[in-house]
């Protein structure tokens, strides 16, 4: 006799799982990638742009700031999860 | 593990530890030049500072610095950050605009080869921001983690 929980969670998760292997076939083809708009634009105008030479720190810092700001934001989770975690066991 | 390993492990950390520094710090600095960048320098040098902790056992490095002070260190980073991107909201009127690119003061040479370092606007700061904040913090969670883990085998023995 399955629960409401485990119907429930069946339903949500073939969804999640329907959806993942969808979106695996939506995206380019595996080996010959096609350039995009914005990889050419990168490409071609970040160093003006941005002024950095490296066009990877150019998208990192500058155009997607806010996946930047999402790390950092990771990695300081983690930081203060670790030290929260371990403090009670140095008494 | 308390005390440490031997003296020739010592030696060697103490030997090879500016080496590495100066690698990551490089890496830092050049984050807008070559590959890498704040964190890849930052875990470079995290690395180094957990090399001395292995060497020199975790209450020896708790007692020269202790994770309160990383802890600080690691949100002045984050600070510093945030306050790079609100600036560019400021100046500029958008959220992380680059707001030194144009105006003359500091990094503002156009990007021309490799050699040039003083490019790139607002990217060197941030770069050190998340240097300074990935130093910080996984150096943090090592030596927290070793420290209660010896406190543990201290108290089970």
């Amino acid at each position: 006799m399955m629960s409401k929980r485990t119907i429930a969670g069946a339903i949500f998760f073939s969804i999640v799982a329907v959806f993942l292997v969808f979106s695996a076939l939506m995206t380019h083809s595996f080996g010959n990638p096609d350039e995009t708009e914005m990889d050419q634009y990168i490409i071609d105008n970040s160093q003006g742009e941005v002024g950095a030479d490296n066009s990877v720190t150019g998208v990192v810092f500058d155009y997607r700031g806010f996946d930047t700001l999402g790390e950092a934001t990771v990695l300081f989770t983690a930081v203060a999860g670790v030290i929260l975690l371990f403090r009670r066991l140095k008494k | 593990m308390s005390g440490g390993m031997s003296k020739i492990v010592k030696t060697i950390s103490n030997i090879s530890f500016p080496l590495v520094l100066i690698y990551g710090l490089y890496i830092i600095a050049h984050g807008h030049l070559t590959p890498g960048g704040g964190f890849q320098g930052g875990a470079v040098v995290a690395s180094g500072c957990a090399m001395i902790l292995v060497a020199y056992g975790s209450i020896w490095t708790m007692g020269k610095i202790k994770e309160k002070h990383l802890s600080i260190l690691e949100s002045l980073g984050a600070i510093a950050f945030i306050g790079l991107a609100f600036l560019g909201l400021i100046f500029g009127f958008v959220f992380f605009k680059n707001f030194l690119i144009g105006e003359g003061l500091i990094f503002d040479n156009p990007a021309l080869g490799l050699s040039d370092i003083y490019t790139a606007g607002i990217i060197p700061l941030m770069n050190f921001a998340v240097g300074l904040k990935v130093i910080a913090g996984l150096f943090a969670i090592v030596l927290v983690m070793a420290y209660a883990t010896t406190k543990k085998e201290a108290e089970t023995k």
